[in-house]
């Protein structure tokens, strides 16, 4: 039995002052719905992916379904950091995989931006080891600047080759109507933005951000019911890593991602040449880099030099994060994975406008949770 | 009780290794070693994870190790505010096992990947303690 999309929502991510956490939710659910030419009756449960850490509100999965009109269907909530919502999406397959459920519901939602960026800053270090790690001042950016500065050491990788992903991912930005940033940036801009953690500068950082998006998965009897156009989620794969970087045998690359590839490749039946879009969390640029080596895109330790050469721009050898990625987008924690997966079947339908690249019928998600702990790699094809 | 002194700040005061601290104020760094397979363990563990034994014995390290990566934190976390810039590295040590902590006496431009540092003890404030990195 294959697993359809038939339906897909995405709201604006940004600095949200006009919504709560379950008002966020219901934009991309209602626009889900809208697109698969459903209602609530049809659908048999909701799962949510998010970071429950940041909202005052407790216990997310009851305040939305009641403000999404979802009662009295069964709710469930999953957490996997960054990588929140593309949990929420590998249960949603399980589920309709096993025969439970025909239409699952899978929103991914963060509200981020009522904190303070140092609350944040602490608040995310903690998904390091808070008992050997926390305690001396990590910080997000901190743990991916070591990995940077690491990659740099063991491949030559430069601070240059960083700034290019972000100069291609605001280009792409520029051209996305719901990212956060909707402009270009410069060289020079980059290389000259003020210092977070050595040698990742503020250009080389996602922006924090509030926002929700929304897919509706069905069973392959419903998804050709509902949909001619279905898009099918034909490889998923999640794995998971070391969750201190103390207990890591290298960390110039991200071993859950590494795994999680594999399975999704080979799920698929498709292999890292076959993918002709796709999507991977750029939460900074040199995990952009690490993702290109992870996926196979390129040879370990040639990622820099991929970027460089610009082969990952629509006309070269598989273009990434042509929506502009989590660096223009916005990171809300819990809504990226879906952000993904959104803007996969938009590219596969032939939607993607101005970034559409032509002809496209295999998609890959790449969403990373944490540092690395998480990693769900998920293949779509048309 | 007792693992709340170390660090600037604590967020997991209780746990089976709290020996550690008491270790600490004896001026030993100690890691832990499973009594039944031998697994040595540092940052140390209450439980093997090789093979789940809850039996270990305490072992000294040297402190001896080389420098696997390094950053220094312009953007600080709360409570660490007053600090910035601080330099964090991780070292690989000697008798196994990876350490993180403090730079201190280096300038992040001294530092290169694989030269030699030390973990030593080093007293803070209001009685706590916990460990740095020197040349």
């Amino acid at each position: 039995m294959k697993i359809g999309v038939v339906g897909i929502g995405h709201g604006v991510f940004g600095r949200r002052n006009d919504a709560t956490v379950q008002e966020l939710a219901f934009e991309p659910f209602k626009e889900a719905m809208e697109d698969a030419g459903i209602t609530q009756n049809d659908i048999d449960a909701t799962v949510i992916g998010s970071s429950p850490e940041y909202h005052k509100q407790r216990s997310l999965p009851g305040v939305v379904t009641e403000y999404i009109g979802m009662n009295p269907k069964p709710a469930f909530l999953t957490e996997a950091a960054c990588a929140s919502s593309s949990a929420a999406l590998y249960s949603a397959y399980g589920f309709i995989k096993s025969g439970m459920f025909d239409i699952v519901a899978v929103i991914g939602v963060q509200k981020m931006m009522e904190l303070s960026t140092p609350e944040i800053l602490a608040l995310m270090g903690r998904v390091g080891d808070v008992q050997w790690e926390s305690n001396f001042g990590t910080t997000f950016p901190g743990y991916y600047a070591m990995y940077a500065r690491r990659h740099m050491h063991e491949f030559g990788t430069t601070e240059e080759q960083m700034a290019m992903v972000a100069l291609k991912n605001h280009f792409y930005g520029a051209k996305n109507p719901k990212a956060r940033f909707q402009k270009e940036v410069t060289m020079e801009k980059i290389m000259s933005s003020e210092m977070v953690a050595s040698p990742l500068k503020i250009f080389d950082c996602c922006a924090n951000a509030d926002g929700a998006a929304c897919i509706i998965v069905a069973n392959e009897e419903n998804a050709k019911k509902i949909s001619d156009t279905s898009v099918w989620l034909e490889g998923v794969g999640s794995a998971t890593a070391p969750f201190s970087v103390l207990n890591r045998p290298s960390i110039s690359t991200i071993p859950s991602a590494v795994e999680a590839a594999k399975s999704a490749y080979k799920m698929a039946d498709v292999e890292p040449k076959d993918i002709q879009v796709a999507d991977v969390h750029d939460c900074f640029t040199i995990a952009e880099i690490m993702a290109y080596e992870d996926l196979r895109f390129c040879k370990r330790g040639e990622g820099g030099k991929f970027i460089e050469e610009k082969q990952t721009y629509i006309g070269g050898k598989i273009p990434v994060n042509v929506d502009g990625g989590l660096k223009s987008k916005g990171h809300p924690v819990g809504a990226t994975g879906i952000s993904m997966a959104y803007e996969a079947v938009k590219q596969l339908r032939g939607e993607a406008g101005e970034r559409q690249v032509s002809g496209a019928e295999v998609a890959l998600t790449h969403n990373v949770g944490g540092i690395g702990q998480y990693c769900f790699v998920n293949i779509y094809k048309r | 009780m007792g693992f709340e002194r170390f660090g600037k700040v604590s967020f997991a005061p209780f746990t089976k290794v709290s020996k550690f601290v008491d270790f600490l104020d004896e001026g030993k760094i100690k890691g832990t070693v499973c009594k039944k397979c031998g697994t040595f363990h540092f940052p140390p563990r209450g439980d093997c994870v090789s093979c789940t034994s809850s039996e270990i014995d305490w072992k000294e390290i040297s402190g001896k190790g080389k420098l696997v990566t390094y950053t220094t934190i312009h953007a600080a976390p709360q409570g660490f505010e007053d600090d910035k810039p601080y330099t964090l590295a991780m070292v690989d040590l000697e008798e196994g096992g990876r350490a993180l902590g403090w730079i201190e006496g280096l300038d992040e431009k001294a530092l290169s990947i694989g030269m030699a540092l030390k973990l030593e003890i080093k007293k803070l404030k209001d009685d706590r303690l916990t460990f740095v990195l020197r040349r």
